[in-house]
């Protein structure tokens, strides 16, 4: 078992060592700090690994083109939407949510356990990983930087009202809220309650209303949409 | 493992800062990071328990101080040079050792759409593992402190919960971080209720579900 923290790091020495004159503050990144020459670093590696033949840079390019592009919150949106129009479908997806989600084609790398759980008026549900940052990517994309954060990852377990509250949602105190660890492969989504009004708006236009953060569990889905809402 | 990564229930994190339109990276070296990292995982060479141990195996102070991504690629650096996909010298060169031969990417630009979307139903059943605990059980949570991988969080051992469902059978993070066997056995939500966890100060009504191994739980 190699579990020694001894000598680990020195790979790569300046990263954690003698490196306080090359990192600079980086204020998107919450009082973290990195290295300016991360860039060259990882460029050298790429290049390395490609001359190798470890990978094939048209892969990363896929790769990085997918995540960006083709896998976000737009697919979590349609499974809401799919069970807000759809009684029998939103009735697979709480009971067995793995084959109801690939009738949408939205399984994939870590969203092969997925669990959906539903808001009601009397239970809110939100999701954390506490130990690292496990979040459903085919539905959700990867996840935000607050999501990873020692901030959120820290409270949401032990003052989750304190963190809807900076989220902007202040639930009354007899709503139940369950907060969902992820400390193993299940994956979870929360489907949020459907706003009064939308009785005769599609699919399609269900789906656009429905935000990110609604799916973590850390908003409610508002109609009309508020301009600028993740 | 005892690391600072085991949060859940730290104070002095400050408030949750959320970045309006945030795009998925940051910079174009998050991107080849987290590229690179997936194009290497197709190799097969660690597994994923694995490779979250050694994200935590990042010094504390480190782990605290760097981005998300640094920690990927510091992560990465260590598995390619522990597996042997790269040496030192290759490292400190950056080019492969002279007359080694190249190899065939194991991760090809068209499987990528397939691994992200796909209609693939996981299966975690399997009839020749029993479940120890059934759902509506009462059980605690093993006061264990390993010095390994482990995904049992500090915050909940020694704390009575519920079963609320068995997800089935899945490999036990805390053998195969190790390569010492997937040793799979089954994962349940235990539902904790808040008071449980943190006292009178939290709400009567609240709870965690915390996914657990059997090796994790005792009955309570």
């Amino acid at each position: 078992m190699d579990t020694s923290r001894r000598g680990f790091l020195a790979a790569i020495g300046s990263v954690a060592q003698g490196s306080a004159d090359m990192i600079e503050q980086q204020p998107d990144h919450e009082h973290q700090l990195v290295p300016s020459d991360l860039t060259l670093r990882v460029k050298a590696l790429e290049s390395l690994l490609v001359e190798k033949g470890l990978v094939d840079p048209a892969a990363l390019d896929a790769l990085v083109d997918t995540y960006e592009h083709k896998v976000g919150p737009r697919n979590g949106a349609k499974v809401v939407a799919r069970a807000w129009a759809d009684s029998a479908f939103k009735r697979r997806l709480l009971s067995d949510a793995g084959p109801a989600i690939a009738e949408l084609g939205f399984l994939g790398t870590q969203g092969e356990h997925m669990v959906v759980v539903e808001n009601t008026p009397k239970v809110h549900h939100m999701v954390v990983c506490t130990l690292c940052s496990c979040y459903p990517w085919p539905v959700l994309g990867l996840p935000p930087v607050w999501y990873k954060s020692s901030a959120y990852r820290s409270r949401a377990v032990i003052d989750p009202r304190g963190v809807l509250k900076e989220f902007g949602l202040d639930l009354p105190s007899d709503v139940e809220v369950r907060v969902w660890d992820s400390t193993a492969e299940l994956r979870y989504l929360v489907l949020p309650e459907r706003p009064a009004g939308t009785e005769s708006l599609n699919e399609e236009a269900l789906a656009a209303l429905v935000t990110r953060n609604s799916m973590i569990g850390v908003a409610q889905v508002k109609y009309p949409r508020t301009e600028g809402d993740a | 493992m005892n690391g600072v990564h085991d949060m859940g229930g730290m104070h002095g994190m400050g408030p949750v800062q959320a970045e309006k339109n945030e795009p998925v990276f940051h910079a174009p070296w998050e991107a080849r990071v987290y590229a690179i990292t997936r194009a290497i995982g197709a190799w097969r060479k660690w597994n994923i328990d694995t490779g979250r141990h050694y994200i935590e195996l990042i010094a504390p102070a480190d782990y605290l101080r760097m981005s998300y991504y640094e920690k990927w690629h510091v992560r990465m650096v260590e598995l390619l040079l522990k597996t042997g996909l790269i040496t030192r010298s290759e490292l400190e060169t950056g080019k492969p050792e002279p007359g080694s031969a190249k190899l065939t990417p194991a991760l090809r630009p068209e499987q990528v759409a397939a691994l992200a979307l796909n209609r693939n139903i996981a299966s975690s059943h399997d009839p020749k593992i029993p479940p120890r605990f059934k759902v509506g059980q009462r059980v605690r949570a093993r006061n264990i402190n390993p010095l390994g991988h482990t995904r049992l969080p500090r915050y909940a051992r020694g704390k009575t919960g519920k079963v609320d469902r068995d997800h089935g059978v899945y490999n036990f993070p805390d053998t195969a971080a190790h390569d010492l066997g997937p040793k799979r056995q089954h994962v349940y939500s235990v539902r904790f209720a808040a008071r449980e966890l943190w006292g009178e100060q939290a709400s009567p009504h609240d709870s965690v579900y915390i996914d657990m191994w059997d090796d994790y739980l005792e009955r309570a």
